[in-house]
């Protein structure tokens, strides 16, 4: 691996044999790839890669900058990494110089210990799925750099790219919930993406305004929406607990959405047909588990989820949080304290 | 040959001159109405192709620069209707610069002299402007239609001469349009007198228009059967609207919001009763739960519902669709989930057509949203499916193989999965295998979206087996040129083609060379291709038009949105600065790469802004071939 940054051209014709090596690795990929796999691979496509990369850069443009996706084969990096990890391919900084910062890495790499059964998997030779759009182009060999420098540390994620546009900004949030004390992962909008007529687009802009008045958690219009956030990921949620009957429902819900952590034991076993946790229950859980959710309360007390039936719940939750379980332990005593008043 | 060879053979032979009288024929010919079928006609011989233009009433035309309105009015003389395409449909989505062109109003100017008893006149993506409504609501005493959809460049005030001036109208149809909606006045220039009105459809609109004069003219009106009313109309106007037209078809609600007394709830649900007839309900603007039940009533005979604006949840969804036994089409938003469309599947089962619209397309952080569930769901229950459009965050490649089983009549495929390339969630493989399946096993395709995280392979699938396919749609997606150049040798009846965001390069694109001019367009954006490539491809081609639009700060050599068409009147000269017409003339002429989008002085320089058919260049001597090129050409651009 040269550590000299190499200029690409690619604008020009395409040159198609390289591309071909990658549709091969890319439907031979498998689905879930361990890190140290991926690693592994990626290193020896680095040395393929002074031919692989066609550019496949959004060029930029006045407007928020049309993205390509990235070649397949060897998913993403994030700018900032490529500058420091002297990676195989630079790439051409000038023509990015209106890159809108909204880059990705691929979510599992953000997880450690994830089984990348993320809906946006990176690790895995796929192209890497960007959130709403902001496609991260990469010359390839740099997935392997990523993947070190995450199963390393603190991630440095992506705080490059100065972006004409305004972002959304999710950064409180974002960084209260990473262990990793990384940059947001702002995301941007690709123009004309997904592909809705301005009339649709303004109309539902403005009713969705009336609808949820207040990001807090307010009720809007039948909804009642609320961040959730995830220790160690890049990227909150926002669920709708009207949508939700029960502690069972809202926790299979995010169990799907956020793979890996175990609110559902909580469901399973104590809680359907109770009205709170019981002091030896919330033990269990604690202990078992690797990750617990909790909740902001209106009063601003961070608890853990489960200890009130599910109507009070959904009226005092501001924001949902998925937590280490050893950070959670001291939630513990004053959910204790509750439950014990209560029993 | 058939039972009788020697006479058929004889029947058709071209010395021969028809054994029918020219007005039988016509009168024969006047009864095809698809356009398609009239062009195929008028190519059997002149005897036909006469009587075909003389009978032919209705005029579509899919690409406004395809041919000039001159050699539209001089082939069909008796035209009373026209149907006008403009702009690429990518201009929908902010990707086409706003003074691009495809300006109604030198079209209105011939119709004005060739065409004054003109009646209708629909346009897609058109730029009006309100001196051209004014023009056409002066010049055209029997005009009976306009239909403006997702055209720009106007206000209200366009409106309003139409409303003042067309005497005869019958129906005003005004869809998704960038119109500047400055009052609502216009509605009150329909004259007291005047009753003629079937259909109207103002839900574009957000000014308040005076309530009392619309009230009015909905009760004059006896005929009026479709009426979509804008967000501006509450319910309470709303019960005195539909008091007064009982016998509408279709209904387009204003506002669901406004509290309602008990009595005047009573009163709405009493008008809903009375609607007997209605097939279509749309509207339903900020549809709040206690207000759904007042359109139980009129629900029996509904076959269309577009709640595509109505924040439902599933169980909302689930009880309005047990009171329509007959839907078969439906819009809704993504709100409704996968439980709702359950509920589809399960109550709709003569369901033809589904659209799911993403209501939060840019803020991936709200969860619900459907997935491939819903989609499985509704599959299961509704075998008739035929058309769909799916905004989804997540899609596996088995999950759309089942579906496709479940429904293999599908004609339009549209998913759009809404993160670019973004692979199987479950896999983590691409998506190709997805849309392998939905082109094998739907041979009816006609219309095709793809999304999600594609390689070659998709379209080599596409290329293999979409038989039937016309339109395509491409977005992120593919590895290589072979990609692009399967595509465009495999689908023979491939019409349109759009591609946005794709590694597709100047091979890909010149491998197309032979085909651009069977197809109506061609677009490509944000790809490899470059200026040679285009001017390669323009040089080789002289019958397309090859027009490039560069964005700011891009690259000379780039060519950043590619737009190709053919056309019998070469290239346009109304283009804008930004937008480069390239042509074979201007390629040999140049050599330093500069654009120009003068016409050469080899043309001579026309009144119309679109220079004369060049088929002479390539055909002289051959003049009745060259007649016949153009008869050919022309058949393709109207189709």
């Amino acid at each position: 691996m040269s550590s000299i940054p190499k200029e690409h051209d690619y604008i020009g014709l395409s040159e198609a044999p390289s591309m071909e090596k990658i549709s091969d690795k890319l439907s031979s990929s498998s689905s879930t790839l361990s890190t140290e796999e991926n690693i592994n691979s990626k290193s020896s496509s680095t040395s393929l890669n002074l031919k692989e990369t066609e550019l496949r850069l959004g060029l930029p443009g006045s407007q928020s900058p049309e993205r390509k996706l990235t070649l397949p084969a060897a998913g993403v990096s994030l700018f900032g990494k490529d500058i420091d990890t002297n990676s195989t391919n630079g790439y051409p900084l000038g023509p990015l110089k209106n890159l809108v910062s909204g880059v990705k890495r691929g979510f599992s790499d953000a997880i450690v210990g994830s089984s990348g059964k993320w809906v946006f998997s990176g690790s895995n030779g796929s192209d890497v799925d960007l959130g709403k759009g902001a496609i991260l182009f990469s010359p390839r060999g740099d997935n392997g750099n990523s993947q070190k420098s995450c199963v390393a540390g603190p991630a440095k994620k992506d705080d490059v790219a100065q972006s004409p546009k305004p972002v959304q900004e999710k950064n409180s949030q974002v960084a209260a919930a990473n262990e990793n004390s990384s940059a947001p992962a702002a995301k941007a909008q690709v123009v004309g993406w997904p592909p809705i007529r301005s009339f649709r687009k303004n109309t539902m802009a403005s009713s969705l305004v009336k609808n949820n008045e207040d990001v807090e958690g307010k009720s809007g219009y039948g909804c009642l929406y609320v961040k959730v956030s995830m220790d160690g990921a890049p990227y909150l949620r926002k669920v709708d607990l009207k949508t939700y009957n029960n502690y069972l429902d809202l926790s299979s819900a995010l169990e799907k959405m956020f793979s890996c952590f175990t609110i559902g034991q909580c469901g399973s076993h104590g809680l359907r047909g109770q009205d709170g946790l019981t002091e030896s229950r919330l033990k269990d859980i604690l202990h078992g588990s690797e990750y617990v959710l909790t909740y902001e309360d209106k009063d601003g007390d961070w608890m853990l989820v489960g200890d009130v039936p599910w109507d009070m719940f959904t009226d005092s939750c501001r924001r949902l949080r998925i937590m280490k379980g050893s950070e959670a332990i001291g939630l513990a005593p004053r959910a204790m304290e509750k439950c014990k008043n209560r029993n | 040959m058939g039972p009788n060879p020697k006479m058929r053979k004889e029947f058709f032979d071209s010395t021969r001159s028809s054994p029918f009288p020219d007005e039988v024929l016509e009168r024969v010919l006047s009864l095809l109405k698809s356009h398609k079928d009239r062009s195929a006609v008028s190519l059997v011989c002149k005897d036909w192709y006469n009587a075909e233009s003389w009978s032919r009433a209705h005029v579509f035309i899919g690409n406004c620069y395809s041919v000039s309105p001159e050699i539209v009015a001089r082939r069909f003389p008796r035209v009373k209707s026209v149907t006008l395409k403009g702009k690429p449909r990518f201009s929908d989505f902010n990707l086409v610069p706003e003074n691009w062109g495809a300006d109604v109003h030198p079209w209105l100017v011939v119709f004005a002299a060739k065409y004054p008893f003109l009646e209708e006149l629909r346009l897609k993506r058109m730029a009006v402007s309100d001196e051209s409504l004014e023009f056409l609501a002066i010049n055209f005493p029997n005009f009976k239609v306009l239909s403006l959809l997702s055209c720009d460049g106007f206000s209200t005030d366009g409106l309003a001469a139409i409303a003042t001036h067309c005497k005869n109208l019958t129906q005003l149809d005004i869809q998704e349009n960038g119109i500047d909606d400055k009052s609502g006045s216009w509605l009150s220039c329909f004259p007291e007198n005047f009753t003629s009105l079937e259909v109207l459809n103002f839900a574009n609109l957000n000014t308040d228009v005076n309530f009392d004069a619309l009230e009015r003219l909905v009760s004059r009106c006896k005929s009026l059967k479709v009426l979509k009313a804008s967000k501006s109309i509450s319910l309470e106007h709303l019960q005195r609207l539909l008091v007064c037209a009982p016998q509408l078809i279709e209904l387009g609600t204003g506002s669901l919001m406004p509290e309602l007394t008990a009595c005047q709830y009573a009163q709405l649900e009493n008008a809903f009763n009375q609607l007997k007839n209605l097939s279509t309900l749309s509207g339903l603007w900020e549809a709040s739960a206690p207000y759904l039940p007042l359109l139980y009533p009129a629900c029996t005979n509904l076959t269309f519902l577009n709640l595509s604006y109505a924040f439902l949840q599933s169980h909302e969804l689930e009880s309005l669709l047990c009171q329509c036994p007959h839907l078969r089409r439906l819009w809704v938003l993504d709100t409704v989930g996968d439980k709702g469309l359950e509920a589809v599947g399960s109550n709709c089962p003569l369901l033809e057509e589904l659209r799911v619209f993403p209501a939060d397309p840019f803020d991936e952080e709200v969860i619900h949203g459907v997935t491939e569930a819903g989609l499985l769901a509704v599959s299961y229950g509704c075998r008739r499916l035929h058309y769909v459009l799916y905004f989804c965050r997540q899609m596996t490649n088995a999950a759309v193989a089942t579906i496709v089983q479940n429904c293999p009549d599908f004609t339009h495929f549209r998913l759009c999965i809404m993160n670019p390339g973004q692979p199987d969630y479950l896999t983590n493989k691409p998506m190709d295998e997805a849309f392998g399946a939905v082109v094998r096993t739907c041979t009816k395709l006609q219309r095709l979206s793809v999304s999600g995280l594609l390689t070659d392979l998709t379209f080599e699938y596409i290329g293999q087996y979409a038989k039937n396919l016309e339109t395509l749609s491409v977005a992120f997606a593919g590895s290589s040129d072979r990609g692009m150049q399967c595509m465009l040798e495999g689908c023979p009846k491939l019409r349109k083609l759009e591609i946005r965001d794709c590694p597709f390069g100047n091979a890909a694109l010149l491998s197309g060379l032979e085909k651009y001019e069977s197809m109506r367009s061609l677009w490509m954006s944000a790809c490899n291709v470059t200026m040679n490539g285009c001017r390669l491809l323009a040089r080789e081609m002289p019958r397309l038009n090859v027009e490039v639009m560069k964005d700011d700060g891009s690259d000379d050599s780039q060519a950043d949105k590619v737009y190709v068409y053919r056309s019998v009147v070469g290239p346009r000269r109304d283009a804008p600065p930004c937008v480069l017409t390239l042509s074979e003339v201007d390629e040999a002429s140049r050599c330093d790469g500069s654009p120009t989008n003068q016409n050469p002085s080899r043309y001579e320089l026309p009144s119309w802004p679109h220079a004369p058919c060049r088929t002479g260049l390539r055909w002289a001597g051959f003049s009745s071939l060259r007649n016949l090129f153009v008869v050919n050409a022309w058949e393709h651009c109207v189709s």
